[in-house]
C-alpha cells in the first residue's frame, strides 16, 4: 500500500493544560493515550466511539486544530505536530472539515455565496468575484442545491440544505483530506441517506482521503472501508469494516455492535448483553 | 436530485424572511419611532439657527417669565414662553439639542471604541490578555463614578470636553464587558473553527466573521449609551459642571427652571419633557435594533 | 373503543403562527392497557405534538381544531382544567427527551422524586424517601442513597435518565409517555434504558407511548407502531407486521434506507423522490378535502 496521506503516531492529547503565573503548568486531563491511525488517499476511514471516547479530539488533532501533548502527526509525509499556525496555514487548503451542526458552522450573517466564495478567493483559486461566483455556482449545483440558495442566509435553509452547504464549503477547495465530524448525526433517515450518498460520490470523484467520525456504527458500515474503534482515548480495534463488523475481536466492539437495535424483530435482543449501570 | 426546500417529513424550511438588514430594520416599529425622533432631533440641532425663532442668548428683561402660548399674558413669537431673563424657551431648547446630541454621539462613540477594542482583545485572545483586561475593568469599575466626574471637571475645567471625557472614562467598561462576553460566545462557534480550517488568518477571522456577529449587541448598546450620555450631561449641567451657563443646555434650563418653578413652571417642564423623550427615543431605538438584528440572524 | 387506555380520535391541529399551517391531520390511534405503542416519524411529522397534546402541554402557538383525546374513555379536551391537572403527573406521566434540562439543576435528586409522592400521594417524608430509594434500586442504581443526595450535574446522562424513569413510574401511572428518551444517550446506555423501560412497564402493567424516529428502537420495544408524515398517519399496526410486510411505500422506503451494520449496501439508498411525491399528493388531497 502506498504511504498514507494522514497519520497519527502515538498521539497524546490533553485538555485543560494551564500555564500558571507561578510554578509549573497544570498538565491537564489526557483525552488520547497514544493513538495510531493512518488514512490513505481514496479511502474512507471510520473513527467510531461513544461520547468521551476522544474521537472528535482525534479528528481535530489530525487537522492541527488542537495541540498534541505527545506523539506525531504527519500530513503527506511532513511532520506537522509542532508547526505553528502560520506554517500550517498553507496546508489548510488541502485538509478540510465538515461539521456536525450546520447551523453553528455557517456564519449566520453571511450569505451562502459569501460563505462559499470566501475560501476560493482566499486561496486564489479564482481571481475576482465573477470567476469565484462561477465556481461557487457549479459547486452548489454539484451538491444538489438550487441556485436560489446563494443569496439566502443559513437560517433560511433547512437542516439538510445547510449540511450540503457545509459539504460544498469543504469540497470547493479541492482538498486532499476531509474530516467529517458526526455530519449525519442530527438528520432524518431520508436526509441522512442523501448526504451519505453525496459524500461517497464526491469522495470517489475527488480521490479524497476521508476520516468519518461517528457514534453510529451502522452509518459507518454504509460508507467506510476501514474502521478504528475508540474507547476511553485508546484504539481497541481496527481493520476492514467487513472483518470488524462480521467478527469483532474486542469485547467493547462486540458490546457496541450488540447494542444497536436493528429494524427487524429479534426477541432475544433486549435481554442479550451484559452490564447494567450503577451509581 | 435537488432538495426542494421541503424537509423529508414535509416540514417547510424556515420561512423566507427578508434577509437584507435594512428591510428588517425598517420593519421594526421601535426602530422607526425611536430612530425617527432622533433623526428629527438631529435635523433640529443641525439647522438650529434657522429653526429657532429667536436668539437663545438674547435677554429682554421686559419680557421676563412669559407663559407659553395659550395662557394669559403671553407674547406672540415666544411659543413656549420665556425664562426669568426674557430668553425664549423654545429657542434655547433647540440650541440645547446641539449640546445634548454632540455629547451623546461623541461620548458614546468614544466609549464604544475603547471598550470594543479591549473587549474584542480580551474575548478573542483569552489567557493572559483577558486576565489583564478583566482585572483592569474590575479595578476601574470600583471607582465611584460621580467622584470621578467631579475630579475630571476640576482638573480639566468645566466644559463639553470634560463632560465627554467623564462619560467615556466611566462607561467604556460597560462596552468592554458586553463585547468580551459576546466575542467569547461567538469564538466558540463552529463557524469560527470552520474559518480556521479554511485557512483564514486570525485577525481576518476576527474582523470578517466574529465582528459582524458582535455588531448587533454593540449597536444596541451604543444607542442605549447615547441616552445615558444625554442624562449625564443634563446632570452635570444641572450642577453647573458643564458648559458655561450662557450656552443653553437642557440640564442648565432645568436648574434655572427649578428656582422659578412656582411662577414659571414652563422653564422647567419643557426641557424636562424634551430630555425625557430623547432618552426614551434612544432606548427605544436600542431595543428595536436588538430585536431587528438579533432574531433574524440568530436561531 | 372500550377498554383502551388511550384513544386519540381524528385529532387535527394547526399552527397559529404560520398562517394556519396544519400540524396534525386527522390522527387516530389507540392503546390498550399494558401495551407499548411506538409513535414514529421523521422530524416535523407531528409525533411530539401528539405526545404534548395528550399531556396537555401544547405550546401556545398550536391549536387543536377537532378531535378527541380519550383517557380511559374520558375526553381530556372537554374536561375542566382542574380535572386534567389531577390526571397529569399522576395517572399519565412523562419520560422526557433531555434528562439534563428536565431536572432542576439547583435541587438535589431526592426532593425532585419525593415531591410528587408527597404532594399527590400524601406520603410522609420518610415514606416518600423509602419509596424513592426502592425505585432507584429498581432502576438498577447501585448506590441510591448517594444519588438521592446528589445534584443532577453530578450524574451521567444515563443515570439522570434512570432517575427520570424512576420518577415517572413512582406514581404508578396507567400511561407513560416516553418522548425520545434515548435520543441523547450513547447506544450502549440506550440499550440499558430500553431494557429498563420494558421491564418497568411489564412489572407495573403500564401502557407506554414511545415517541422515536428510530425504527430499530421501535422494532425491539414496541408492540404496535403508528407511522406519521406531515401530521398524517401513514401506516399503523403490529410491529412485526409493519416491519416484515410494510404496506405503504413510505414505510418500505424508510426501512430500506435505514443503515445497518450487518448490510453494507443499505443506507446509501435515499428514499426515492417518487415516494415523497406520492406523500405530498396524499397530503394535498387531504387538505383539499378538508377545505371543501
Amino acid at each position: 500500500m502506498t504511504a498514507p496521506l494522514v497519520e497519527a503516531r502515538d498521539l497524546v492529547v490533553a485538555y485543560g493544560r494551564r500555564n500558571r503565573l507561578f510554578g509549573a503548568p497544570f498538565p491537564g486531563v489526557a483525552v488520547l493515550h497514544g493513538v495510531n491511525v493512518a488514512i490513505g488517499r481514496g479511502e474512507t476511514v471510520g473513527i467510531v466511539g461513544e461520547s468521551g471516547s476522544g474521537k472528535s479530539t482525534l479528528g481535530r488533532a489530525l487537522l492541527r486544530l488542537v495541540d498534541a501533548a505527545g506523539g506525531r502527526i504527519l500530513f503527506d509525509g511532513e511532520d506537522i505536530t509542532r508547526k505553528g499556525e502560520d506554517e500550517i496555514r498553507p496546508l489548510r487548503r488541502r485538509m478540510q472539515m465538515i461539521f456536525q451542526d450546520p447551523m453553528s458552522s455557517l456564519n449566520p450573517r453571511q450569505t451562502i455565496r459569501r460563505i462559499l466564495a470566501g475560501p476560493v478567493l482566499l486561496h486564489g483559486l479564482e481571481v475576482g468575484p465573477a470567476a469565484a461566483d462561477r465556481r461557487v455556482a457549479a459547486m452548489v449545483e454539484r451538491v444538489g442545491l438550487p441556485q436560489a440558495v446563494l443569496d439566502r442566509h443559513p437560517h433560511e435553509l433547512s437542516g439538510g440544505q445547510r449540511q450540503r452547504v457545509g459539504i460544498a464549503r469543504a469540497a470547493i477547495l479541492k482538498p486532499d483530506f476531509v474530516l467529517a465530524d458526526e455530519i449525519v448525526s442530527g438528520l432524518d433517515v431520508s436526509t441522512q441517506a442523501q448526504v451519505l450518498r453525496l459524500i461517497a460520490d464526491l469522495s470517489a470523484e475527488m480521490g479524497l482521503a476521508m476520516a468519518f467520525i461517528s457514534h453510529d456504527l451502522s452509518v459507518v458500515r454504509a460508507i467506510c472501508h476501514r474502521v478504528y474503534v475508540l474507547n476511553g482515548g485508546r484504539i481497541v480495534e481496527e481493520g476492514d469494516c467487513e472483518a470488524v463488523f462480521a467478527a469483532p475481536r474486542d469485547p467493547y466492539t462486540r458490546a457496541l455492535l450488540d447494542a444497536i437495535p436493528l429494524p427487524e424483530i429479534d426477541p432475544g435482543w433486549l435481554q442479550r448483553g451484559t452490564g447494567d449501570e450503577a451509581a | 436530485m435537488a432538495d426542494a426546500g421541503l424537509d423529508a417529513a414535509g416540514a417547510r424550511a424556515a420561512p423566507r424572511r427578508r434577509s437584507r438588514t435594512g428591510a428588517a430594520l425598517l420593519a421594526e416599529p421601535k426602530v422607526l419611532v425611536g430612530g425617527g425622533f432622533i433623526l428629527l432631533l438631529v435635523l433640529v440641532a443641525l439647522f438650529a439657527p434657522w429653526i429657532a425663532p429667536k436668539d437663545p442668548l438674547e435677554q429682554d428683561l421686559m419680557l421676563g417669565t412669559l407663559p407659553p402660548v395659550g395662557f394669559a399674558g403671553t407674547e406672540p413669537g415666544y411659543l413656549l414662553g420665556t425664562d426669568d431673563l426674557g430668553r425664549d424657551v423654545l429657542s434655547r431648547i433647540v440650541f440645547g439639542a446641539r449640546v445634548a446630541l454632540t455629547v451623546a454621539f461623541v461620548a458614546a462613540s468614544l466609549a464604544a471604541l475603547i471598550g470594543t477594542v479591549l473587549g474584542l482583545a480580551a474575548g478573542w485572545f483569552g489567557g493572559r490578555v483577558d486576565a489583564a483586561i478583566s482585572r483592569l475593568v474590575e479595578i476601574w469599575m470600583a471607582f465611584p463614578p460621580v467622584l470621578l466626574s467631579i475630579l475630571l471637571v476640576a482638573i480639566l475645567g468645566a466644559g463639553l470636553h470634560s463632560v465627554i471625557a467623564a462619560i467615556v472614562i466611566i462607561d467604556w467598561t460597560r462596552f468592554c464587558r458586553v463585547v468580551r462576553a459576546e466575542t467569547m460566545a461567538q469564538a466558540r462557534m463552529d463557524y469560527v473553527t470552520a474559518a480556521r480550517t479554511v485557512g483564514f488568518p486570525g485577525f481576518t477571522i476576527l474582523t470578517r466573521e466574529v465582528l459582524p456577529n458582535v455588531a448587533p449587541v454593540l449597536l444596541a448598546l451604543v444607542s442605549l449609551e447615547m441616552g445615558i450620555a444625554v442624562i449625564v450631561e443634563a446632570i452635570l449641567s444641572f450642577v453647573g459642571l458643564s458648559v458655561s451657563s450662557d450656552t443653553p443646555t437642557w440640564g442648565g434650563m432645568i436648574a434655572q427652571g427649578r428656582q422659578i418653578v412656582h411662577h414659571g413652571w414652563w422653564v422647567l417642564a419643557f426641557p424636562l419633557l424634551v430630555l425625557t423623550l430623547t432618552v426614551l427615543a434612544f432606548n427605544m431605538l436600542g431595543d428595536g435594533l436588538r430585536r431587528a438584528l438579533d432574531p433574524v440572524m440568530r436561531r | 373503543m372500550s377498554g383502551q387506555i388511550l384513544s386519540v380520535e381524528s385529532l387535527s391541529a394547526v399552527s397559529l403562527r404560520e398562517g394556519g399551517q396544519a400540524i396534525l391531520r386527522d390522527v387516530s390511534l389507540s392503546l390498550a392497557p399494558g401495551e407499548v405503542l411506538g409513535l414514529v416519524g421523521e422530524s416535523g411529522a407531528g409525533k411530539s405534538t401528539i405526545a404534548k397534546a395528550v399531556l396537555g402541554i401544547l405550546p401556545s402557538g398550536i391549536r387543536i381544531t377537532e378531535g378527541r383525546i380519550r383517557f380511559e374513555g374520558r375526553d381530556m379536551l372537554a374536561m375542566p382544567r382542574a380535572e386534567v391537572r389531577s390526571i397529569l403527573g399522576s395517572e399519565i406521566t412523562l419520560i422526557p427527551q433531555d434528562p439534563l434540562s428536565a431536572l432542576n439543576p439547583g435541587r438535589r435528586i431526592g426532593p425532585q422524586i419525593t415531591d410528587g409522592l408527597r404532594l399527590r400521594r400524601g406520603l410522609s417524608r420518610s415514606e416518600a424517601r423509602a419509596r424513592a430509594l426502592a425505585l432507584l434500586s429498581e432502576v438498577h442504581i447501585r448506590d441510591p442513597e448517594r444519588v438521592l443526595g446528589a445534584f443532577p450535574h453530578q450524574l451521567s446522562g444515563g443515570m439522570r435518565q434512570r432517575v427520570l424513569i424512576a420518577a415517572a413510574f413512582s406514581m404508578e401511572p396507567k400511561l407513560v409517555i416516553a418522548d425520545e428518551p434515548t435520543t441523547a444517550l450513547d447506544v450502549t446506555v440506550q440499550k440499558q434504558i430500553l431494557r429498563l423501560i420494558r421491564a418497568m412497564q411489564e412489572t407495573h402493567g403500564t401502557a407506554v407511548v414511545f415517541v422515536t424516529h428510530d425504527l430499530g428502537v421501535v422494532a425491539q420495544i414496541c408492540d404496535r407502531v403508528t407511522l406519521l408524515y406531515a401530521g398524517r398517519v401513514i401506516e399503523s399496526g403490529h410491529t412485526a407486521d409493519m416491519l416484515q410486510r410494510p404496506a405503504h411505500p413510505y414505510t418500505r422506503a424508510l426501512i430500506a434506507s435505514s443503515p445497518r451494520y450487518d448490510r453494507p449496501d443499505v443506507g446509501l439508498a435515499p428514499v426515492p423522490e417518487s415516494v415523497f411525491e406520492g406523500l405530498r399528493a396524499e397530503i394535498a388531497a387531504f387538505d383539499r378535502e378538508r377545505r371543501a
